[in-house]
């Protein structure tokens, strides 16, 4: 009797919601707006500053930008919903990036190449989570040991030089990877966009996903509630690192060889890109849609900047700048009227 | 007349959507103790922050020592003489007693922070206070209500002469609040005023002068305690009468559920030996640290156990971690919510979906969040849990309405036992009759209720059967016709000789 009085009130919320209220009623949906009108100003100025910001090359291209830092932030943006920090990343994606091209310049079949270089990936994520939750040593003594010894492994795997190009038995896989469409699209942005979908389905609509949060805002109550917190930490590590791994490949098949130095600072790029949409480094807090809209804003702001002729010292002054704004204005909005949202 | 030292006049303040104080009056006199009472969100806290600069008022007038004051900051606040001693104390556990007196005003000499005579001083309030403590240990080592006492000398070397006491004891053993209201009458008598906030009652009676009253955010009444009973005190702050404070049903004792043997976890938990029966309410009695809290965590899987056995209806169990108890039916409410119950940046609806994902989920873990809305919507509702709707984050409920998430997301699913480790302490009143209730409630459905109080009054009360613990032993069992206030604490405090 009850059960279906229930059911009829929560039909008759959810039809009296329109869509604008509805969207906004998801958690962290705040400061992902607050962003998104920055993202739809920067547009706008660098599509008034240069009419070819807007042509479709440049939007392709510029798609095609975002992608892997969308990728390694969707990582990280897993590893800081923990309350936790992979500063892996960036030398993962550079071992999987010379591991891969390593192989195939062996000779090795692209496909068998991306397999193997995929498995050390996400066994570094393994070793990662138990390294944090299972030994319990802070994330970021953890992640600062694999980071090194990852970049080592990537200067390590063809004796300390990068590789040769590799190859025309790889031309395939360069399309699939970087230089190929499908539908019109980029297949770097395919990817990006297929990983975010299934990423998003699984923070936002499994168990394992609530864990996640679960564990970054307490991890006591957390456990106590029967998560368990090794595990959730190894996946979330795993997340990180896989991402890292495609994005290696994607790096790979861009310069068509394996680089020792790629991937260089990409574990804090996707620090920016989360943190710019809204995740919280503290942990608990965030969504998947903020991090794409971090990295948008990354992207755009590099484009636009490259376009206007700003030199890359000017760039990395700016973008730092934007990373600190946009966090201290959310901490302003949240702190400045911080009973607002709960009235309702 | 009396001269006041504070006076508060028609105070109001609104926060976005609410009227959190509603034109107050509040006054103090010098060398009184004043206790300001009133439920959870009654608006004592924020009152006091006024006074103590943290939130600035919307209207009314504040009157310190008979000067009219503008808005106040903490800083001016703190040189008026006004002094928050805070609940959850604000120390830096890292540093010296008397690093932490003397924090943010360092003594120097030449340039260079004057160690010595910091010490000296802070050796002089400490002596002042009768308290008995080197200046020069690590304020970390110090129990919580020695940490407590230094946090009231460093509110004097400030030369506060407006005390505020925003529930000092609830973290304190009896014998510590003994000590600490011996402080507070030495305050007293040298002429200090005192606010005094506190849910547990039957303590007033020891210190308090005067009371003020709060509802809602109204002013009710300021009378002198002597005038007043406490049927009287407890009908202003709800509002209404409270036919019982601790509601009692009669159910038949039925079969065992719950055979705990032998259990042996650490220091705080030896051959620990108790039977649970089905239709009962089994108390755990005990001063703090007497390995209550302990045996709940070893029994729900939370810390190792070295040997022991856990039958649950015959079963033997084998729990290693939390995720085996709850899915043999063992659940627990733990004591520190901030801490161990909930997460407090996620939302209702999350909190209490969360151990019961394996109910919510697919095969494939996909969260089912129509069942979900539906298990967070009826637990609001069986639990009359106060919010404006489930996705605003825990942590802004207030104290009861917390607990009541903490119990009612593990009353979403059918469980055999269910402990509750100081289910009602922080919150009011009225609070602690519905967790009493839902107690009573469980006991009716034959489910094994296990409760863990430090609280002698509801602890007799409400259990059946009272086990008493006292350094990790179970040292006494009593029925509730034989239990006796005196009887418990003999019980409580027979420790094992050391010596021989």
């Amino acid at each position: 009797m009850r059960e279906s009085i229930n059911r009829r009130k929560y039909i008759v919320e959810k039809e009296k919601q329109n869509v604008f209220k509805r969207i906004m009623s998801i958690r962290g949906m705040g400061q992902v707006v607050t962003v998104t009108v920055g993202l739809i100003a920067l547009c706008i100025v660098f599509g008034i500053m240069n009419p070819t910001f807007f042509s479709s090359r440049n939007v392709s291209n510029l798609l095609r930008q975002i992608a892997p830092i969308l990728l390694v932030g969707i990582g990280q943006s897993y590893v800081l919903i923990t309350g936790n920090i992979d500063l892996s990343i960036g030398s993962v994606l550079g071992m999987s990036c010379m591991i891969s091209a390593t192989l195939m310049t062996k000779g090795v079949n692209p496909w068998a190449a991306v397999v193997i270089t995929m498995i050390v990936c996400v066994l570094t994520g393994v070793l990662n989570g138990l390294l944090v939750a299972q030994c319990k040593l802070p994330p970021f003594i953890a992640t600062l040991g694999t980071m090194t010894v990852a970049r080592g492994v990537a200067q390590f795997v063809n004796g300390n030089y990068n590789t040769d190009a590799i190859g025309e038995k790889a031309e395939f896989f360069r399309d699939v990877f970087y230089y190929g469409k499908t539908a019109g699209i980029y297949n770097t942005v395919w990817i990006a966009l297929i990983l975010f979908l299934l990423f998003n389905f699984l923070l936002s609509r499994t168990r394992t996903g609530r864990h996640t949060y679960a564990i970054g805002s307490n991890i006591d109550a957390a456990k106590l509630s029967g998560v368990n917190v090794v595990a959730t930490t190894v996946k979330v590590y795993v997340v990180s690192a896989f991402c890292a791994g495609v994005v290696g490949l994607i790096t790979c098949a861009t310069s068509g060889m394996g680089t020792m130095d790629a991937g260089n600072m990409y574990e804090m790029y996707a620090v920016a890109a989360s943190v710019i949409g809204g995740v919280s480094t503290l942990g608990g807090q965030g969504i998947l849609i903020g991090t794409v809209i971090g990295a948008a804003i990354w992207g755009v702001l590099q484009n636009g900047l490259q376009f206007a002729g700003a030199p890359v010292a000017i760039r990395n002054i700016v973008i730092g700048i934007i990373v600190v704004v946009s966090v201290l204005l959310d901490v302003i909005i949240r702190t400045g009227m911080p009973r607002k949202k709960k009235a309702n | 007349m009396e001269e006041y030292i504070v006076e508060l006049k028609d105070v109001t303040k609104s926060f976005p959507g609410v009227l959190a104080l509603d034109k107050v009056q509040f006054n103090l006199k010098s060398g009184e103790v004043m206790a300001l009472l009133g439920e959870n969100g009654a608006g004592k806290s924020t009152l006091m922050k006024i006074l103590s600069g943290v939130y600035t008022r919307d209207e009314g007038e504040v009157r310190i020592f008979g000067k009219s004051v503008g808005d106040l900051t903490p800083k001016t606040a703190q040189e008026l003489g006004v002094a928050i001693i805070h609940q959850e104390l604000n120390m830096c556990q890292h540093l010296t007693v008397a690093q932490n007196i003397f924090l943010g005003r360092e003594l120097v000499k030449g340039g260079q922070v004057d160690n010595r005579r910091m010490n000296r001083e802070a050796k002089k309030i400490l002596d002042d206070l009768n308290i008995d403590l080197d200046p020069d240990t690590v304020v970390g080592d110090l129990a919580v209500s020695k940490q407590q006492m230094v946090e009231i000398a460093k509110a004097l070397s400030t030369n506060a002469r407006i005390l505020i006491m925003d529930e000092p004891t609830s973290a304190l053993t009896s014998k510590e609040i003994d000590d600490l209201f011996v402080i507070i009458r030495k305050l007293r008598a040298d002429g200090k005023g005192i606010v005094y906030i506190s849910h547990r009652l039957e303590e007033l009676q020891y210190i308090v002068d005067r009371v003020t009253i709060m509802r809602d955010g109204k002013y009710i009444l300021t009378k002198n305690f002597s005038e007043m009973t406490m049927e009287e005190i407890i009908s202003n702050m709800v509002g209404r009468e409270i036919k019982e404070k601790f509601p009692r049903i009669s159910c038949e004792k039925g079969k065992k559920i719950l055979e705990v043997r032998n259990l042996n976890a650490g220091r705080m938990v030896r051959d620990i030996n108790f039977e649970l029966y089905e239709g009962e309410i089994v108390g755990f009695a005990g001063l703090m640290g007497a390995g209550r809290t302990e045996t709940t965590r070893a029994i729900f899987g939370v810390d190792p156990k070295e040997s022991g056995e856990i039958i649950l209806d015959g079963k033997t169990l084998k729990i290693n971690c939390p995720m085996d108890a709850i899915k043999a039916g063992i659940v627990l409410a733990p004591e520190d919510r901030k801490k161990d119950g909930l997460c407090t940046k996620l939302s209702i609806r999350d909190n209490i979906a969360l151990p019961n994902l394996d109910i919510l989920c697919s095969k494939l873990g996909v969260v089912n969040r129509r069942k979900e809305k539906e298990m967070s919507d009826k637990a609001v509702h069986d639990l009359m849990i106060k919010l404006p709707n489930d996705q605003v984050n825990a942590g802004s409920l207030s104290g009861g309405n917390q607990q009541k998430v903490v119990v009612g997301k593990w009353l979403a699913r059918d469980s055999r036992v269910v402990i509750f480790d100081e289910p009602t302490r922080g919150i009011d009143v009225a609070a602690k009759v519905e967790i009493y209730n839902l107690m009573n409630q469980l006991k009716a459905q034959g489910i094994g209720v296990m409760f863990v109080s430090s609280e002698m009054p509801e602890i007799m009360g409400i259990s059946d059967r009272i086990i008493v613990m006292c350094d990790g032993k179970i040292t006494g069992e009593l029925s509730r016709q034989e239990a006796t206030q005196d009887q418990i604490l003999t019980y409580a405090t027979r420790f094992e000789s050391k010596i021989g």
